[in-house]
């Protein structure tokens, strides 16, 4: 259950990015005096991205505050940065996102290949507060832009034979140092990365094809130029710097599944009764927060999507 | 060795050692600790606790393969201080992490396999930190203090399983730890087989020619 209590954080109180780019700077600048063996855990991230102003959707908020800008931004999961969490802040300056494709194919009756900057303007972008909570056991809020990925589904028109949207991230190992395989790669990731919904969970009007976070144009690190977001699922669902949307028949695998089938479902809606194999996901902690506060049904979105899935046992379907 | 220099080597020793524990500080005091600054800390005092116990656990292997013994003296030395790191990583997770959730670690040390196996590890190394003074090792007799000493192997074992059994698919530093574990196990297997073929072989020698003086007695 949320309750609603704390008051909602205003735009105008979140730091500007002038003050943590400032505070970035020095920052790198003690870490360059330091002696640092284990590398340096907050790592300075690349400069801010462009504005990309939305108008705030007040039906998708959420009543805790906005983590923090640097925090979301040099604290990442995006492998094909590297394993750690600051690799993607690290290594994000070598994606180049323009000029960007993303083909929209299958089962659709009007397959197009879309630049990216006409993507982003086929529908009017918004900006939706939504909770981010990674399998591991840690959780955001964050300003997202986009627009609802039902909108651009709707507008290829799928087929009777689509049953499931296909995502694909690009892959080019020069441009992510994550998808070379060198001599210790024995056991990386399955490349491209693969993510997957069922058409109806894809149309749900939460999912948001997002392009940008925080009032600016995402960071590469943030998943550049374009990516999914869907609130209701752990965060590895969400693919990032997408190139390909495909409308298929048959249940697409997807990469964590392929790497881990007994840990990784191909549903992997947030669920604090179900547990992870080898660790328990009762709760999380908000990043930026001490404590861990208990992880909620759905993300929190479960009066919104549980119906989505009635009838499914979710302990069998994880 | 002179008595300067190995003076010297532990200080140099201390101060490495020291190291990881006096970044940690400089980076809580400088706000420098990430987003996730309680999982980057566990990281690191855990990541710490293995490279000292696999650096204890080279000592040996050089030994062997060199005959280059002066390192023995810092053996103690470097044990203690993967066992100094264990605690803090302990403490780490009963303090911060779980904030004396004690219903929900004793759940967790039952139900989780890489928790088990992390506790076993540190367990195992309790006894060795408590008799590892001079007077203990006396007391003790240095053959039962050698047997007692044997289970760093079972910890360390137990320690990379702790780190393979958390790691997400995709990471390989675990491997990297459990390879140079095995070769550092392997060498001193080696030896001891190797010891052991020797003195059978002994044994067969001797009896073939006691054998051979039997068949040229009549």
């Amino acid at each position: 259950m949320l309750i609603r209590r704390a008051p909602d954080i205003k735009s105008s109180e979140i730091t500007t990015p002038d003050v943590y780019l400032s505070r970035r700077a020095f920052m790198a600048g003690a870490a360059a005096m330091a002696l640092s063996p284990a590398g340096v855990a907050g790592a300075a991230a690349p400069p801010a991205p462009p504005l990309l102003p939305a108008k705030p959707n007040p039906a998708f908020r959420v009543d805790d505050p906005p983590t923090k800008f640097e925090s979301a931004t040099t604290y990442n999961n995006f492998y094909e940065f590297g394993v750690d969490k600051a690799d993607p802040s690290i290594h994000a300056g070598g994606l180049r996102t323009r000029p960007w494709t993303v083909r929209v194919e299958g089962h659709c009756a009007r397959p197009k290949t879309y630049d990216v900057d006409e993507l982003m303007r086929l529908f009017p972008l918004e900006e939706r507060v939504y909770r981010l909570r990674c399998v591991e056991g840690w959780s955001m809020v964050i300003p997202w832009t986009g627009f609802p990925l039902a909108s651009l589904i709707k507008r290829v028109e799928p087929t009777s034979r689509a049953r499931f949207v296909e995502f694909t991230t690009l892959f080019d190992p020069e441009q992510f140092p994550g998808q070379k395989t060198g001599l210790l790669s024995f056991s990386s990731l399955d490349w491209p990365y693969a993510e997957g919904l069922r058409l109806d969970e894809a149309l749900h009007p939460l999912v948001l094809l997002t392009f940008g976070m925080y009032g600016r144009a995402l960071p590469n690190q943030n998943g550049a130029p374009a990516r999914v977001v869907v609130p209701w699922k752990y965060g590895f669902k969400s693919a990032k710097s997408i190139v390909r949307i495909r409308f298929v028949t048959e249940q697409p695998r997807t990469t964590w599944e392929k790497a881990a089938p007994n840990e990784y479902g191909f549903y992997s809606n947030v669920n604090p009764t179900v547990d992870h194999p080898r660790w328990s996901q009762a709760t999380e902690r908000r990043i930026g927060e001490f404590r861990r506060r208990p992880t909620l049904t759905f993300n929190g979105y479960a009066d919104q999507v549980a119906s989505l899935y009635a009838g499914m046992d979710l302990r069998k379907d994880f | 060795m002179s008595r300067p220099a190995r003076a010297a080597l532990k200080g140099v020793v201390w101060a490495v050692c020291l190291l990881p524990l006096l970044m940690l500080l400089w980076k809580f005091r400088a706000d420098g600790l990430g987003a996730n600054p309680i999982s980057y800390v566990t990281n690191v005092l855990g990541d710490t606790t293995l490279r000292l116990l696999l650096a204890s656990l080279a000592l040996t292997p050089l030994r062997l393969l060199s005959r280059i013994s002066w390192q023995m003296s810092l053996r103690r030395l470097l044990g203690l201080f993967a066992f100094f790191y264990a605690v803090l990583h302990f403490t780490t997770w009963v303090v911060v992490d779980q904030f004396f959730n004690w219903a929900g670690m004793l759940a967790d040390v039952r139900k989780r396999p890489y928790i088990t196996v992390g506790m076993l590890a540190l367990t195992l190394l309790v006894p060795l930190a408590a008799t590892s003074t001079t007077r203990m090792v006396k007391r003790l007799g240095g053959l039962n203090w050698q047997r007692l000493h044997r289970l760093v192997y079972a910890a360390s074992v137990a320690a990379i399983l702790h780190f393979i059994w958390l790691a997400k698919k995709g990471r390989n530093d675990p491997y990297v730890y459990a390879l140079i574990l095995v070769a550092l196990l392997g060498v001193r297997l080696w030896h001891w087989t190797a010891r052991a073929l020797r003195r059978r072989g002994a044994v067969v020698v001797l009896a073939a020619g006691a054998q051979k003086r039997v068949v040229r007695a009549p």
